[in-house]
């Protein structure tokens, strides 16, 4: 296999006329990542996996692997491999054939491109089926064999255009999870486009959230989830409730005013962060207080929606001059001293785990 | 999504339904009971409603199809002399046109016809197609050049074969330009009544023939495929080569059904454009028709079905064109 190698754009940028679909973003993989390009459809993440790929041009900026600047070079040789959305193998091609495309293109004898498909194809575990057409495969085999295909060339970069929304959902978290184990096995860099945050989540080691065409936040997913960037960020991930606040400077210690009315407090260096804030309170941190609750680390509402999910419980309230507050309880924890809809409930939180994002 | 490990087994949310023996039994012990009754009362109608849907397209195809075909089957067996047709069962009609060299003359030139006609218009067809579906980027521009491919057709086919006579002609437009611009001094015989006219008014009757269906099976290629081919560093040559051509087989093998029918059957192409200098399977039969022999004609038709048939079965063979239709 190629040696990993450092992934590095600078200052990238798509315009489609006068549509820009990625805004000059900058952004360094470090070689052997797993990297989740994660964002709402329209976001720019595609474009920008494209012009990693060169199926897209790059109006401006640049793409360095390692040492080499690839922007202007062809696909096939920017030491990139692509795989596609529905893995676009060659429906006329049996396995062997279609992994051993691109030596067939650059003239290899017959017999050692398909011994060298034959061993990809072992890699994957797919050698029994290497006479079948695409067609005669499930998707997860399809899969495999369209990796085996990328993987063919020695790419130093893997460019997975959402590989795993062609499979149906429990297929999904089974090859998620095994394109972790031929990341990890290989240790060339994955570069993956998904719109899914809960896929971003399990694989990556650094997800990249975009939006409007520029990134919002690139960190692992636990920095991620823990200290989101920005009010999108924390909606857009889940799991946050997303509250906008302004900053009382006036007060002694850092306050933020909802809309509402209601103060609440903060951690002691929230107070530099500006005026107009979004507070984010993860929804599995808070909890519903039965007793009396310090009424700046609390809000109170009625419950709108009880959702039983298995393991959890969430709890919509609808709290005045938010959108809503969830709280996500353990089910033994909800069970213990139930709600039921229409009730007022309050809701807490301990002064840690409300996050302050400057707007 | 939960994990795999957590998550709900699809088969384990099937069992329940499996288990549930007591209401699947009770309903199973209902339905012997209650089916013929339901059977008996419905089979008046239900008996023959399958019959009654398929007979407008049975009808059709008897009236059509079977009918005109048993007819000329027959008739080739029938005698004839110079002014009726006798119902008979000879062999001779099929004897004389067998033993006859015109008849395997004739048929060796409608085969070189059909084969030149083939080859170019597949070459032109499959040019086209390929500008239309990969070069030509918006769909508002692809229907436009699509629709004015098909403008020629809006004319009658004799009118557009005449219109080359005073184009080709001896003391035509081409030779006549040719001479004023001193490329040529003698007009250029070969251009009109000649295989070289023959042909061209073929390849310019038939190549959209070729086109439609190719450039269907082009409109059908997953984009991605060619990136995918690019992504594993295959030129534009080798792209045609080896996806798109391949993935074309299918509308090649329907357009060249459509343009070897059309060229073996045809008679007023050649009797146009050749001047009376050559001769076509089907200028045989319109001779022979004209001399009131339609036996001979019938037998002649019996012939050239079954070397057509052999020859779209051929194609069938080695292209499979049932995933187009």
């Amino acid at each position: 296999m190629a040696n990993p190698a450092k992934l590095e754009l600078i200052a990238l940028t798509k315009r489609y006329g006068p549509v820009v679909a990625v805004d000059s973003i900058n952004l360094v993989v470090p070689p052997g990542a797993y990297c989740c390009l994660l964002g709402p459809s329209g976001c720019g993440k595609t474009s920008t996996l494209r012009m990693i790929a060169g199926h897209e041009d790059a109006s401006d900026g640049d793409i360095l692997l390692g040492k080499d600047n690839i922007t202007d070079l062809p696909p096939a040789r920017r030491g990139t491999a692509m795989m596609f959305q529905s893995y676009a193998l060659f429906p006329h091609l049996d396995c062997v054939d279609n992994v051993a495309f691109s030596l067939r293109m650059k003239g290899v004898a017959k017999a050692e491109r398909r011994a060298r498909a034959m061993e990809l194809l072992r890699l994957v575990q797919m050698e029994t089926y290497a006479a079948r057409l695409p067609t005669q495969l499930s998707g997860g085999q399809q899969q495999r064999v369209a990796l085996a295909r990328a993987l063919i060339t020695d790419p130093g970069v893997l460019l997975l255009d959402e590989p795993l929304s062609a499979l149906d959902p429990f297929l999904r978290v089974r090859m998620r999870e095994e394109l972790k184990r031929w990341q990890t096995k290989l240790g060339i860099t994955f570069v993956h486009v998904t719109h899914s945050q809960e896929e971003a989540m399990a694989l990556a080691d650094l997800v990249v959230v975009m939006t409007h065409g520029r990134i919002e936040q690139a960190a692992p997913p636990r920095e991620i989830f823990n200290h989101p960037g920005s009010a999108f960020v924390a909606r857009f991930i889940g799991g946050h409730n997303v509250l906008a606040a302004k900053i009382d400077a006036a007060a002694g210690a850092p306050v933020a005013v909802l809309e509402g009315g209601a103060r609440l407090a903060l951690p002691r260096d929230a107070a530099m962060r500006g005026a107009d804030v979004h507070l984010a309170i993860r929804a599995d941190r808070a909890n519903l207080a039965s007793g009396a609750a310090p009424p700046d680390m609390s809000l109170r509402g009625a419950v709108r929606a009880i959702e039983y999910l298995g393991a959890q419980v969430e709890v919509a309230l609808a709290v005045p001059g938010t959108d809503g507050f969830v709280v996500a309880l353990p089910e033994q924890r909800f069970f213990a001293d139930p709600v039921s809809i229409g009730q007022a409930a309050t809701v807490s939180w301990a002064l840690e785990d409300i996050h302050v994002i400057a707007s | 999504m939960l994990h795999p490990l957590i998550a709900p087994d699809p088969a384990y949310v099937l069992l329940p339904k499996q288990g549930n023996s007591v209401s699947v039994g009770s309903v199973a012990q209902e339905a012997p009971a209650a089916a013929p009754r339901v059977a008996a009362r419905r089979a008046g109608v239900a008996a023959w409603a399958p019959y009654l849907q398929v007979t407008p397209l049975t009808a059709l195809f008897l009236l059509f199809l079977a009918v005109p075909i048993v007819t000329i089957v027959v008739v080739s067996f029938w005698d004839y002399d110079t002014v009726r047709v006798i119902p008979d069962m000879l062999l001779t009609n099929y004897r004389e046109l067998l033993e006859s060299p015109v008849t395997w003359r004739t048929y060796g030139n409608t085969l070189r016809y059909a084969t030149m006609v083939w080859a170019l218009t597949l070459a032109i067809g499959f040019a086209v197609a390929y500008f239309l579906a990969f070069h030509v980027q918006s769909v508002t521009w692809q229907m436009a050049l699509f629709l004015l491919c098909t403008i020629p057709f809006w004319t009658s086919n004799i009118i557009r074969m005449i219109s080359w006579i005073p184009f080709l002609g001896r003391n035509g437009l081409l030779n006549t330009t040719l001479i004023d611009l001193g490329v040529i001094r003698e007009p250029l015989e070969f251009l009109l009544f000649s295989d070289f006219a023959v042909v061209l008014a073929y390849v310019h009757l038939y190549a959209l023939f070729m086109v439609v269906p190719i450039f269907n099976s082009m409109m059908r290629i997953d984009r991605s495929l060619i990136e995918a081919a690019r992504d594993a560093g295959a030129s534009g040559s080798q792209i045609v080569r080896h996806v798109v051509l391949p993935l074309c087989k299918p509308g090649i093998a329907i357009g060249s059904i459509f343009v070897v029918t059309l060229v073996m059957g045809d008679f007023v192409t050649v009797r146009l454009m050749s001047g009376g200098q050559s001769a076509s399977v089907g200028l045989m039969m319109a001779n022979a028709m004209s001399l009131l022999q339609y036996p001979a004609a019938a037998a002649n038709a019996v012939v050239l079905l079954l070397v057509v048939l052999a020859m779209v079965a051929g194609m069938l063979r080695i292209v499979d064109i049932r995933r187009e239709l």
